[in-house]
């Protein structure tokens, strides 16, 4: 698998891991050393390949965690009767390798030159790409405003907390928690719905670009929701996981 | 369960040599235009499934015959990539 990767092109090549970091319980940012990497924008991912030693071997597809001109990184979540997030967020140590390819996708992707005010909304893991968003966001020095409505079951799942509570002023993040909330939670709760939509979404006026990332009826609701408020289906970019 | 056409970005790009997502496809049976990205799709069939969004009809069959990708593109009447400046 040594070589160049060529640009425009999709090969496989190997990715060494250079941290792994847990994010919640069932979660793990794992960093990659990924040496023929022709970069990639925020909400592209990659697909990463494992081979077993009889051969077998399964592919997923990952959203890359980190901003444009980042070291590659995707965030995992484990789902306990899958096939690959198990030994991805379990067995995975520093210096193992796999095999990855990409950058791929260019429509749930964010430019400075796409431009705003940004609506993001994330259902779980759905956030991956959307912090993607925020930190090029952040790391261009782009003006364009961005509100966050992150989506999770209880607080201890939320995942970049301390990151996202860090924007201050400059992104607004909001949280909604749907399972269970805290004593004294002053965020939102329950699922996302129009009522929420009504104090957290830009006017369709002032022509907004929606992102929503997280499961398929998540991602369907709120999409709906968006357009009965009046957004373009063309400013609504979806993108949809289900459980692997 | 449903994903969208996100999740075969690499596949296509295998397929096609070009980024896929942001092609436009045109649904043969309803007229219906769209993103790739935004299309139906089934990857947990024998093979992977691209549905229509609104009509639900079969857009894409892609099906991986020793190594090889079969793909039937008769459920569809276009399908246009258009570059974006920065690809």
């Amino acid at each position: 698998m040594a070589g160049t990767a060529v640009r425009g092109r999709l090969t496989w090549q190997v990715a060494t891991v250079t941290a792994v970091t847990a994010e919640t319980d069932s979660v793990r940012t794992i960093a990659l050393d990924l040496p023929d990497w022709p970069g990639h924008r925020a909400g592209q991912h990659l697909d990463v390949r494992l081979t077993a030693e009889d051969g077998y071997n399964a592919e997923r597809s990952y959203s890359i965690a980190s901003a444009d001109g980042e070291p590659v990184a995707i965030t995992v979540e484990r789902l306990d009767d899958g096939e690959v997030s198990p030994y991805l967020t379990r067995e995975l140590r520093p210096g193992d390798q796999m095999e990855v390819r990409g950058p791929i996708g260019n429509w749930f992707t964010w430019g400075t030159h796409d431009g705003g005010p940004l609506l993001l909304i994330a259902g779980g893991s759905g956030v991956v790409p959307l912090r993607a968003i925020l930190r090029h966001r952040e790391r261009s020095g782009s003006s364009v405003p961005a509100r966050l409505l992150y989506s999770s079951r209880t607080l201890a799942d939320v995942i970049y907390r301390a990151e996202l509570d860090q924007y201050g002023g400059s992104a607004e993040v909001r949280y909604t928690l749907t399972r269970s909330q805290p004593p004294g939670w002053g965020g939102f709760a329950g699922r996302v719905d129009d009522a929420m939509l009504a104090r957290i979404a830009w006017p369709a006026s002032q022509r907004p670009l929606a992102f929503i990332c997280g499961p398929t009826p998540f991602v369907e609701a709120v999409a709906e929701l968006l357009v009965a408020r009046h957004y373009p289906v063309s400013r609504v970019k979806t993108e949809r996981f289900g459980g692997a | 369960m449903a994903l969208d056409g996100n999740a075969i970005g690499g596949l296509l790009l295998e397929i096609f040599g070009s980024e896929m997502t942001s092609a436009e496809v045109t649904c043969a049976a309803c007229g219906a235009v769209g993103p790739v990205a935004e299309t139906t799709v089934y990857v947990r069939g024998p093979g992977t499934v691209v549905r229509c969004r609104r009509c639900t009809s079969v857009l894409m069959v892609i099906a991986r015959v020793r190594g090889l990708n079969c793909v039937d593109l008769s459920g569809l009447t276009a399908l246009e990539a258009k570059a974006r400046p920065d690809d």
